[in-house]
């Protein structure tokens, strides 16, 4: 049934759905009203969980590795400071192979401080080894939850993974969305099913020291997982598909890249605001397309090069910064990877961070920028602070 | 000059509500350091994350506005890098007790020469009332809607035991008793420990039957108890009622101290 209701409070109805044993987490702006819910539905036991307030994320997360290697399915939901805090966790949790699932709303790093709204705090977690999935609305953030939950906890995948949505854009607005029952969730995600757990009965140790003998083909095993996650999330949104009847079939969307001269490519909830960019362009009689990325790790290689095969230009848009590399945008970078050698132009620009607003005419401006061969940059700069 | 001098007025106005207690704080911090006559260039005001945190923003001198839990780890930096400074941190019972509680008991084992004020609204104020460390057992916050089932710290007496030299305790009621405790803590070499129960009618208040900001005033008025007197009562063999928050001046010695300039 579809209800008018505040994103927060929809990735809170859809994780109790997903039935997890133990959420744990530290309120941080913006993800407090995911875990305000979630607290709510614990006390008045209409979710089956134990709910930690812990001191800190880094407690929030170390105590989900402790139940998800006890067994249990678990959640948690943080936001810029509060992930970077975990980050060493992060590292543990996917080497040790727990299928944990995290939102995390998309806010920018300090210093300074700013609560807004860039993708930088998950970009910055690019190389932790868990998959990333980036929602355009309130919809696909409440169903890459089951998703997730599916991916992760796959014995042929067994990685940790984020949930990423654009803080205060989706999590503080409102919009109409179906929230599935949970037969139906049910039925397309399984009791928990462990593939290993800490077991008295017949031990085993997790993370231990491994030598220079072994340290890499752990390493490699994780890089393999991933890869073989691109997949898996394509099944996953396949089956999504016959049980909610709403399709994620594919780690990109295009939209009206038919003919498309110029590709914007984009992540999140900005792609919305392109889509409408698109159109009056389209209308201009300019031949632009979108590619959304719903994945940036895996990142779907393939995908994106097939999609982009025959334009003239690409613009990435990047809502986050990787000072001193030339190209600037992480994502824009991995779109140049994935077009390398085709001669196909690719350019980033770092548009949107700390919550500068992003408006239609500023992603014509962009296209206009790739299609006259500028790139690489920031855009929307206010020059008279420079 | 007067306390009033140390305001940046340019950063009004402030983000406080209305009615919260961390202004009385700040005022009486400010006042202290006014009667030590520290100046503006020999002052630094260090802080996290949370409302409480805010207050070195709306102070003339410089400042470091951390993140989240560490401001005792960075304001230790300072103070060794350069002990001619008097280093002040404001913090929160959050930003001290919950993320940053390591930071907390080792400061004060080493017992470095800095002065803490913390603001102990007994909740998350800036994020919005999830339940603290601190949040009374029973009262009510965002993530504990039928009232807080953990037992709490007692800042103060984790300062004592952990071993800070100077450890007082008053609400921003008592204002002439915070003040001069402040002004204790500064004079003390080593660390100093203020703990200053504070109304956050917003997040604490309106959830827990203190609707007004009067309400929560007299309750910190009113749930304390003097130091000396519970001496008093112990040594009547008279009953300490255990509901009430002891007050006063907890410690003041003279540990060895690190940081102190010589
Ligand atoms: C690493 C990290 N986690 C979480 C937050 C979000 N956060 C900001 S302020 C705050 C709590 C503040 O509570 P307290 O320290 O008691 O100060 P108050 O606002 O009540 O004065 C939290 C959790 C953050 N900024 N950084
Ligand atoms: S939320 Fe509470 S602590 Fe924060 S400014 Fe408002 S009253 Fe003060």
């Amino acid at each position: 049934m579809m209800e008018i209701m505040e994103g927060s409070h929809a990735v809170a109805e859809a994780v109790k759905r997903c039935r997890p044993e133990v959420v744990s987490a530290y309120p941080i702006t913006p993800q407090t009203h995911i875990v305000e819910r979630l607290a709510e539905f614990v006390a008045d036991g209409e979710m089956e969980s134990d709910y930690l307030t812990v001191d800190s994320e880094f407690s929030a997360l170390s105590a989900c590795v402790g139940a998800s290697a006890a067994g249990s399915r678990v959640y948690s939901s943080t936001s810029s400071q509060g992930l970077i805090l975990m980050a060493e966790v992060c590292f543990n949790a996917s080497g040790m192979r727990l299928p944990i699932v995290m939102s995390i709303a998309n806010r920018a790093l300090g210093a300074p401080l700013s609560i807004w709204n860039d993708q930088q705090d998950s970009i910055a977690m690019r190389d932790s080894g868990w998959f990333q999935l980036y929602a355009e609305d309130v919809q696909e953030l409440v169903d890459y939850h089951f998703l997730s939950y599916r991916v992760a906890e796959d014995h042929n995948i067994l990685l940790p993974g984020f949930v990423c949505f654009d803080g205060f854009i989706l999590s503080h607005t409102y919009e109409p969305v179906d929230i599935p029952d949970q037969e139906t969730v049910d039925a397309y995600l399984p009791v928990f099913d462990p593939y290993q757990k800490l077991d008295a009965n017949d031990p085993i140790s997790m993370g231990m020291y491994a030598t220079p003998d072994y340290y890499m083909e752990f390493r490699y095993e994780l890089d393999r997982a991933m890869e073989r996650a691109a997949g898996a999330i394509e099944d996953a949104g396949r089956a999504f598909g016959e049980h909610f009847g709403r399709e994620y079939g594919s780690l990109v969307e295009a939209y009206r890249m038919d003919d498309a001269d110029t590709a914007l490519v984009a992540m999140g909830s900005i792609c919305g605001t392109v889509k409408d960019a698109v159109d009056e362009m389209r209308d201009a009689g300019r031949k632009v397309g979108l590619l959304k990325l719903r994945s940036f790790r895996p990142f779907p290689q393939a995908e994106v090069a097939r999609a982009l095969d025959g334009v003239a230009a690409v613009a990435v848009l990047d809502k986050n910064i990787s000072p001193g590399m030339a190209m600037k945008g992480a994502v824009g970078l991995e779109v140049r990877d994935a077009l390398w050698k085709t001669g196909i132009d690719v350019y980033s620009y770092v548009i949107g961070l700390g919550g500068r607003d992003v408006r239609k005419k500023d992603i014509a401006a962009v296209a206009d920028l790739a299609e006259s061969g500028r790139g690489d940059m920031f855009y929307g700069l206010r020059e008279e602070l420079i | 000059m007067s306390f009033e001098d140390w305001f940046r007025e340019d950063r009004l106005p402030h983000i406080y509500c209305t009615g919260c207690g961390n202004g009385t704080v700040i005022n009486c911090t400010l006042e202290a350091v006014e009667q030590m006559g520290w100046t503006v260039d020999d002052t630094v005001f260090i802080s996290g994350i949370g409302c409480s945190s805010r207050a070195p923003g709306y102070i003339k001198t410089d400042s470091l506005h951390t993140t989240h839990g560490r401001a005792l780890a960075f304001a230790t930096g300072v103070k060794l890098a350069n002990p001619r400074l008097h280093v002040v941190v404001f913090t929160g019972d959050g930003d001290l007790a919950a993320i940053g509680g390591n930071h907390f008991i080792h400061a004060c084992r080493r017992n470095i020469d800095l002065t803490v004020v913390c603001m102990n609204n007994m909740i998350y104020g800036m994020t919005g009332g999830q339940g603290s460390p601190c949040t009374p057992v029973g009262a009510i916050s965002t993530t504990t809607p039928y009232g807080a089932a953990e037992p709490v710290f007692d800042l103060s007496e984790l300062a004592v035991t952990a071993g800070a030299n100077y450890v007082a305790r008053w609400t921003s009621y008592h204002v002439r008793e915070l003040t001069k405790a402040v002004q204790a803590g500064l004079e003390t070499p080593g660390f100093s420990f203020i703990e200053a129960l504070t109304q956050c009618p917003t997040a604490y208040g309106r959830r827990n039957k203190l609707r007004q900001v009067s309400d929560m005033v007299q309750y910190l008025r009113t749930s304390v108890i003097l130091v000396q007197k519970i001496q008093r009562m112990r040594e009547r063999g008279e009953p300490v009622p255990e509901d009430k928050i002891p007050v006063g001046e907890f410690v003041r010695r003279n540990r060895p101290a690190m940081g102190v300039q010589k």
